[in-house]
C-alpha cells in the first residue's frame, strides 16, 4: 500500500499528483516564501545599493506599468497597438500640467494649474484613460492589423501637439516635472531630511518605493484581472472573435474596454516616466518609445503578466546598464570612441531578441520559465512546452477564424 | 488659383511616390499576410545604397544596382525569417518585422550618422514650367516613372502567370496550394518586387524638394502606411488611390500653412494620419479593402 502511494510525494516531485493539469501549480509554500524574500530585498535594497541602481529601478518600475498595461491589449487581447507612447505622453503631460505651476521659462510662456501632484497623477491616468476613450471607437472597429497602423498615426499626431501646444507641453523643449508629494511628504531630496538606518534616503530612494508600490498595484491588478471574468472573455477575444461574440462577449464593448484599460497604464508609466526624467520633451514619445514597448511584451512573453515585467527589466536596464559599463561590455564603446554607442548596442540586441523569439520561443521570457519550472517537475515527461503557452496557442487555433469568408480580392 | 494648381501637381507626384510604397505593403499583405514594418528602413537602405553607389559607378547603374539592392534584402527577410513563420499570427509577424526594422534602421542611422547624403540625380534641382505651374523637374520624371511601373504592375498582376497565381493565394492559400501553385515562391516573388518598389521609390524622394539622403527619409516612409491602409490593404487600386489622396492632402497642408497655422507649424506632416483615421472611422477596412464577412 505504502509502496504504491511512496513515489508520488517523493522529493522534487511534490506536483505530480495532477499529472494532466500541470498548468495550474498546486500552491505550495515555496511559491509564497520566495515573494516574500523578493519583496524584503527590494524594500532593503536602497540600504545598500547606490542611486544608479535605484533610478534604474525607478525607471524599469515605471516601464513595467506599461508594459503591462499593452500587454493586456496586444498579448491578451491580440489587439496590435503603436500608440503606446501616446497614451504615455497623454499622462506625462497631464501631470505636469495640473501640478506644475505657470510662469514663464526662457521664451515659452507655461501654463499649469499647480494643484497636488497626487492630483496631477490621478489626472494623469483618467486623461490618458479618456484618450483612449475616444480613440476606441475606432480602435474597437479595426481588427488587429488595421489597429496597428491606425494606431501609429496616433503617435505622430500626439508628437505634432507636444511640439506646438507649447503653453501645456513646453514645445520642443520640453518643460520641467514637478517633485511628486503625498500629503505634504515630497519625494525630493530633503523637506524633511529623512534617515534610515544611518542612510540618508534622498529623492532616488523615496521615488524607488514610490515606483514599488505602483507597480505591484499594477501587475496585481492585471493578473486579478487576467483571472476573472472578463479577463477570459479578452482571451477568447484573441482566439476568435466569432467564439467569444456565441458566448455572450461583447466584442465591442470589451475591446473598448481593454483600450481604455490599456491606456490608463500608459497614463500612469507616463507620470513615472516624467517624475524618474524630471521632465518631458516631444522626443521622449516617439514611435521608438512604442516599439520598445512591443519589444518588451514580445521578449517577456505575449499575454503574461509576469513577462511583461521581466520584459520591461530588461529593455529599460539594458541600455543604462550599457552606458554605464561601457568600458567593460564588449563592443560598446563611449561617447566619441570607437565601436557602438550604449543604445545602437541596445537596439541591435532588442532587434535581434525580438526575431529570435518570435521565431523560436513565441511564449518569450515567461515561457522559458515556466518550461524550466515544468522540467524540474517531471524530469521525465517531455512536452512541447513552447506550445502550450497562451502566444501559441492562438497561432494554432486562430488560422480558421482569422480568415472568415472573403470576397473577391483588388 | 496658380498656387492651386501648382500644389495639386506636386500632390499628385508626391502621391505616385508614396503609391508605389503602399504598393509594395499591398502586395506583400496579400501574398504573406504580412504587414511589413520593415518598409520604412528599406526604403532608406535603397536611398543609402544609391546615394553611396552613384559615385563610383555613375547614377544609373548605381541606381540600378540601389534598387537590386533593396530588392534582395527583402528577398532575405523573406526567405530567412518570414518563411519560416508561415501560419504564424498577423501581429507575430507584424511584430518579427519591427525587430527586422530596429537592426537594419539602426544599423543605417549609424552609417549616416548626422550628415545629409547627396544623389547626383542627373537632372539636378531644376524645375518644369507650365505657364505659372511649376513642379521640379524630380517630381515630375517621379510621376511618370511611378505611373509605367504601376501600369506595369497593373498588367503583370492581372495577365501575367505570376499575377495569376498570386491573386490565388491570396483569395485562398490551401486550395491554391493544392492547385499547385507555390506559395513560398509566389511570396518571395512578391517580396521583391516591393523591395524594389520602394528602392525606386527611395531614388526620386531623396531629389529635390527633399535635400537628400538622412534618417528623416525613414518618417517620410512611414507616411505611406496611411496610403496603404486608407486604400484597403488589400487592395492594389486602393494603394494607388490612397497614395494620391495622401499626397494631395499632405500637399495642401502643408501649401496653405499659413492658414493653417492655429493648428501649428508642420501640420503637413501629420495630415496623412488624420485622413487615415478618418477614413477609417467610416469604413474600417479602407476605401476599397474586402470587408471581413463573418458567418456564425
Amino acid at each position: 500500500m505504502s509502496e504504491t502511494t511512496a513515489p508520488p510525494a517523493q522529493g522534487p516531485a511534490r506536483n505530480v499528483d495532477r499529472p494532466a493539469v500541470a498548468a495550474a501549480p498546486r500552491r505550495s509554500w515555496l511559491r509564497p516564501l520566495l515573494l516574500v524574500v523578493a519583496l524584503v530585498v527590494m524594500l532593503a535594497l536602497p540600504l545598500y545599493v547606490e542611486e544608479f541602481w535605484l533610478r534604474t529601478g525607478f525607471a524599469v518600475f515605471g516601464a513595467i506599468v506599461g508594459a503591462i498595461g499593452l500587454n493586456l491589449l496586444v498579448g491578451t487581447t491580440g489587439q496590435l497597438s503603436l500608440a503606446h507612447a501616446f497614451f504615455l505622453a497623454v499622462g506625462a503631460i497631464s501631470y505636469v500640467f495640473v501640478s506644475g505651476e505657470s510662469g514663464g521659462i526662457g521664451l515659452a510662456d507655461l501654463s499649469g494649474l499647480g494643484w497636488p501632484p497626487l492630483i496631477g497623477m490621478i489626472a494623469g491616468v483618467l486623461l490618458a484613460g479618456l484618450a483612449g476613450l475616444i480613440f476606441s471607437p475606432i480602435a474597437a472597429r479595426l481588427r488587429g492589423i488595421y489597429l496597428g497602423v491606425a494606431s501609429l498615426g496616433l503617435v505622430f499626431i500626439g508628437q505634432h501637439v507636444l511640439n506646438s501646444w507649447t503653453s501645456v507641453t513646453g514645445g520642443f523643449n520640453g518643460r520641467s516635472a514637478p517633485e511628486f508629494s503625498l500629503f505634504g511628504f515630497t519625494f525630493g531630496n530633503t523637506d524633511p531630511d529623512l534617515f534610515v538606518l544611518g542612510v540618508p534616503f534622498r529623492e532616488a530612494e523615496r521615488l524607488w518605493y514610490l515606483g514599488l508600490v505602483l507597480a505591484l498595484a499594477a501587475y496585481l491588478f492585471a493578473r486579478n484581472l487576467l483571472r476573472s471574468r472578463p479577463g477570459r472573455a479578452l482571451q477568447t477575444l484573441r482566439d476568435s472573435e466569432v467564439a467569444a461574440s456565441v458566448m455572450g462577449v461583447n466584442v465591442q464593448g470589451y475591446k473598448a474596454r481593454v483600450f481604455l484599460v490599456s491606456s490608463m497604464y500608459a497614463g500612469l508609466a507616463g507620470v513615472m516616466y516624467a517624475l524618474s526624467i524630471g521632465s518631458v520633451a516631444p522626443e521622449s514619445f516617439g514611435l521608438e518609445v512604442s516599439i520598445l514597448y512591443l519589444a518588451m511584451i514580445v521578449l517577456g512573453g505575449l499575454g503574461s503578466v509576469g513577462g511583461a515585467a521581466l520584459g520591461a527589466l530588461f529593455v529599460t536596464a539594458l541600455p543604462l546598464i550599457f552606458q554605464r559599463y561601457a568600458d567593460v561590455v564588449p563592443l560598446v564603446g563611449g561617447p566619441g570612441e570607437g565601436g557602438l554607442a550604449a543604445g545602437e548596442a541596445a537596439r541591435y540586441l532588442f532587434g535581434l531578441a525580438i526575431i529570435l523569439v518570435v521565431l523560436f520561443q513565441p511564449s518569450g521570457l515567461a515561457g522559458l520559465a515556466a518550461r524550466f519550472r515544468r522540467k524540474g517537475r517531471d524530469p521525465g515527461g517531455v512536452r512541447p512546452t513552447g506550445h502550450s503557452s497562451a502566444a501559441t496557442s492562438s497561432s494554432t487555433s486562430n488560422v480558421p477564424s482569422d480568415r472568415p469568408a472573403q470576397g473577391s480580392t483588388t | 488659383m496658380t498656387q492651386f494648381l501648382s500644389l495639386l501637381l506636386n500632390g499628385i507626384s508626391l502621391g505616385a511616390i508614396y503609391a508605389l510604397i503602399a504598393l509594395g505593403f499591398v502586395i506583400i499583405f496579400k501574398a504573406s499576410e504580412v504587414v511589413s514594418f520593415t518598409h520604412g528602413s528599406l526604403l532608406l537602405l535603397g536611398a543609402y545604397s544609391i546615394a553611396r553607389l552613384s559615385e563610383p559607378l555613375g547614377f544609373f547603374l548605381g541606381a540600378v544596382v540601389g534598387v537590386a539592392i533593396t530588392a534582395l534584402a527583402a528577398l532575405a527577410i523573406e526567405r530567412l525569417i518570414i518563411n519560416r513563420l508561415r501560419g504564424a499570427p498577423v501581429i507575430s509577424l507584424a511584430i518579427v518585422t519591427i525587430g527586422v526594422d530596429i537592426i537594419l534602421l539602426t544599423e543605417l542611422i549609424r552609417r549616416i550618422g548626422s550628415d545629409i547624403l547627396n544623389v547626383p540625380h542627373p537632372w539636378g534641382g531644376g524645375s518644369f514650367r507650365i505657364g505659372d505651374v511649376g513642379i521640379s523637374q524630380n517630381r515630375l520624371i517621379a510621376t511618370i516613372v511611378a505611373g509605367v511601373l504601376i501600369a506595369l504592375f497593373f498588367a503583370a498582376f492581372k495577365y501575367s502567370s505570376w499575377g495569376v497565381s498570386m491573386r490565388a493565394s491570396a483569395e485562398d492559400g490551401e486550395t491554391a496550394a493544392l492547385m499547385g501553385i507555390r506559395l513560398g515562391r509566389v511570396s518571395a516573388l512578391a517580396w521583391v518586387v516591393a523591395g524594389a518598389l520602394a528602392g525606386v521609390a527611395a531614388l526620386f524622394l531623396v531629389g529635390s524638394p527633399t535635400p537628400g539622403v538622412s534618417p528623416t527619409v525613414y518618417t517620410v516612409a512611414l507616411r505611406a502606411f496611411p496610403a496603404a491602409i486608407l486604400g484597403g490593404l488589400d487592395s492594389t487600386g486602393g494603394a494607388l488611390v490612397g497614395g494620391l489622396l495622401i499626397g494631395m492632402a499632405e500637399s495642401f497642408a502643408a501649401g496653405y500653412q499659413d492658414q493653417l497655422l492655429f493648428l501649428g507649424r508642420g501640420f503637413g506632416d501629420v495630415v496623412p494620419y488624420i485622413v487615415m483615421i478618418a477614413v477609417l472611422l467610416v469604413r474600417p477596412s479602407g476605401l476599397f479593402g474586402t470587408k471581413e464577412l463573418t458567418r456564425v
